[in-house]
């Protein structure tokens, strides 16, 4: 029932802002559909943790802790991205870049977004799951050229030829894994089914298993960004408007993950050798590194932090790959984290580029004279998603590079140069753009309340978790991991 | 009662004919330079799909084939082509010409990747229980072929054929590996193709409105950082 109703919102809202997007208050509608889907999320989440897993729709949906945990953060941060995405609009329109009818475009497609990453998180069935992360594809490819400047057009191009192929190949992997499972689960709907399949993954047939995870990882790894098939990344996040950066870096990278992650635990089942955590190890290593020394000479801010999230969904897929207690749960922290505080950086940039009228790095100057609030929200960003404490990522990073001592010691040197570089050059830039020596002309923000509540509700989230992470979000969180079976070291 | 033997042989024969004949008309849009060539050469991929998935469920006695292949006669012989020619029509790009480098060494590249496919697919063949398993290398092969046509063509038209030439093959890998999907995922996946193909439409408009030309060259200059 309720994993219908988490379903159901988000298409409601998109229909109904469909049909009356162009309307004034349609951007108020679209923040009630976004903070009603939180609220059905928190209530399923409840019930998960307090009842056990949830199965609904003829067995098609299924919720259980694990995915419970992502359907809360995507339902929160697209809650508060909706709120940022108010004011951001707002101010766009001053600037005269808006009409109704795109103004309704972009609102229903935001709630159709919504609707896809959420239908991934609670879909008992992977034939389903694939067809919505494509469903998440068209849905943000309009989105990213909706500025229609000839670059976002060519970025937009760009993303939806490379995912586009990137999906294809996953298909072909689900072709392989319902071949695989139809062997013991008979023909018909069920062998694709989570639930049954989690029941048999023993006695997968491991050839076309391993064979099926390695299209898995190409096709859906083009979707979190993982190097060498991130090239779309960057130019879709710096080139589309930015409440849908920063739905794509908190939201959408991480739900690609889950599915990888989803696939990886029947793989290991099937498998029993260390495969999956191998290619997850290499692929989320070769990440970090290239990610974090390719900022070094990046002009464009919101290309900056594009590439700040490589290198994150790199940790996290690394952490994964690393496995254990200690490395899985480091890896869903580090997802978790990366999600708040990525997503408020974003929220601080779209300001940022609209006072200064450039998202160019050297035309970014003095923020700290001309808007004080925002070049402290920038700093206390930096500070954040670099890793420092008391902040979130600094937990989930320490608990990655513990691991990675008791597991792969060799990957210490090549991780801590790239945290290292990253923060450098994160910090180099931000000085930059806070100071200058011109006289600026201050620009107050209109409604700074409104403004700034999304941010600092992120920002202080990630600290209250860095701080003094609550024993029972831990006790979930292992829970989770443990009930998914992603605890299983190599 | 499970059909006569002679009937079963012709129909295994028309199987792996199909099959050779989607492995050619893969590579025959790897040369193909004329648009409104490509799109028949599509609509044909649609015909030869429908016409061994009807064969594979006449060979199996899967009924649900049936369904599946009438499915692929209206989505891919009927409605994607109309789609497609409508917007060669309106884009007025019946008569463009592509002009195509290598393509000698493209062909070579081409035969090397069915040998490769042939090679990946056959420990899955050999586990496979359908009537058809030989032809997973073909499908693998259309697959990665298609995928070796995205990358070489330089136009925005020839880039989406190639995408929908892939979900051909696909749905071949799928007929011949398992009898196909379950019902809701084989829906599922047009549903998505059909919202791709429209969104590429709107595509084809906002590019040529903003680079004044369909060639993705244009696009290239076009400085990102």
């Amino acid at each position: 029932m309720i994993l219908l109703a988490i379903v159901l919102c988000p298409l409601t809202g998109a229909l109904l802002l469909g049909a009356i997007g162009h309307r004034r208050g349609a951007a108020h509608l679209n923040i009630l559909f976004s903070f009603l889907t939180f609220g059905i999320s928190l209530l399923l989440v409840r019930q998960v943790f307090t009842t056990g897993p949830v199965t609904g729709g003829a067995e098609q949906l299924f919720s259980d802790g694990f995915s419970a945990i992502f359907v809360v953060l995507t339902g929160g941060v697209a809650a508060t991205t909706s709120l940022f995405s108010l004011r951001y609009m707002a101010i766009e329109k001053t600037h005269g870049h808006l009409t109704p009818e795109r103004t309704r475009l972009y609102l229903a497609l935001y709630q159709v977004f919504v609707l896809t990453m959420l239908v991934v998180l609670v879909s008992n069935n992977l034939g389903l799951l694939w067809v919505s992360l494509e469903g998440a594809t068209l849905a943000t490819v309009l989105l990213v050229a909706w500025t229609r400047t000839p670059a976002s057009v060519k970025a937009a191009w760009k993303y939806f030829i490379l995912c586009g192929v990137g999906i294809a190949l996953a298909l072909f992997g689900t072709i392989l894994l319902y071949f695989a499972s139809e062997k013991t689960l008979g023909p018909g709907g069920t062998a694709l089914l989570w639930t049954h399949l989690d029941s048999v993954k023993s006695s997968l047939e491991p050839t076309v298993i391993g064979l099926a995870f390695i299209f898995f990882i190409v096709g859906y790894g083009t979707k979190v960004g993982l190097v060498p098939l991130h090239s779309w990344l960057p130019d879709a996040h710096a080139e589309g408007p930015t409440p849908i950066s920063a739905v794509l870096s908190g939201l959408l990278l991480n739900v690609a993950l889950y599915a990888i992650l989803r696939v990886k635990v029947l793989a290991d089942a099937s498998l029993h050798n260390a495969l999956t955590s191998h290619l997850l190890m290499a692929f989320g290593l070769v990440s970090v590194l290239l990610a974090s020394l390719s900022m070094w000479k990046r002009q464009d801010i919101k290309r900056l932090f594009a590439y700040s999230s490589i290198e994150h969904m790199g940790l996290a897929t690394f952490a994964f790959g690393l496995g254990g207690p200690v490395g899985a749960f480091a890896g869903l922290l580090h997802m978790t984290a990366h999600s708040l505080i990525k997503s408020a950086i974003f929220f601080v940039v779209g300001h940022v580029v609209q006072t200064s009228g450039s998202q160019k790095i050297p035309d970014i100057r003095n923020i700290a004279d001309r808007t004080p609030d925002l070049a402290r929200a920038l700093t206390v960003g930096g500070l954040a998603i670099t890793g420092l404490p008391p902040f979130a990522i600094f937990a989930s990073e320490f608990l990655i590079l513990s691991a990675a001592v008791s597991r792969a010691p060799w990957t210490l040197p090549p991780l801590l140069l790239a945290l290292l570089v990253t923060f450098g050059v994160i910090f180099r830039r931000i000085q930059e753009m806070t100071g200058g020596s011109d006289f600026p002309v201050p620009r107050p923000l209109h409604q700074p309340i409104l403004t700034f509540f999304p941010i600092w509700i992120h920002f202080g989230l990630a600290l209250f978790i860095g701080l003094f992470f609550p024993e029972t979000v831990g006790l979930l969180y292992h829970q989770a991991l443990l009930s998914v079976g992603l605890t299983h070291g190599q | 009662m499970p059909p006569p033997l002679s009937q079963h042989l012709l129909a295994n024969h028309l199987v792996g004919f199909l099959g050779s004949a989607l492995l050619l008309s893969s590579f025959a849009m790897l040369a193909l330079r004329r648009m409104t060539s490509l799109v028949r050469i599509f609509a044909l991929q649609g015909v030869l799909l429908t016409l061994s998935t009807l064969a594979v469920a006449i060979l199996s006695s899967e009924s649900h084939l049936l369904f599946s292949a009438l499915f692929t006669l209206v989505f891919k012989v009927v409605l994607l082509p109309a789609i497609l020619f409508r917007l060669l029509d309106k884009l007025h790009i019946q008569g463009e010409v592509e002009s195509l480098v290598n393509v000698p060494s493209t062909m070579v590249l081409g035969l090397g990747i069915v040998v490769f496919s042939f090679t990946l697919a056959a420990p899955i063949s050999e586990l496979a229980s359908t009537v058809s398993k030989g032809l997973i290398g073909v499908g693998l092969a259309s697959l990665l072929l298609s995928f070796l046509m995205m990358i070489t063509r330089r136009k925005a038209l020839t880039q989406v054929l190639g995408f929908l030439g892939m979900e051909n093959a696909l749905f071949f890998s799928a007929i011949n590996a398992t009898y196909g999907m379950p019902m809701v995922v084989e829906l599922g996946v047009a549903f998505d193709v059909l919202v791709g193909t429209f969104v590429f439409g709107i595509f084809f408009f906002q590019i040529r409105e903003t680079f004044e030309s369909l060639d993705l060259k244009h696009m290239d200059t076009t400085s990102m950082e």
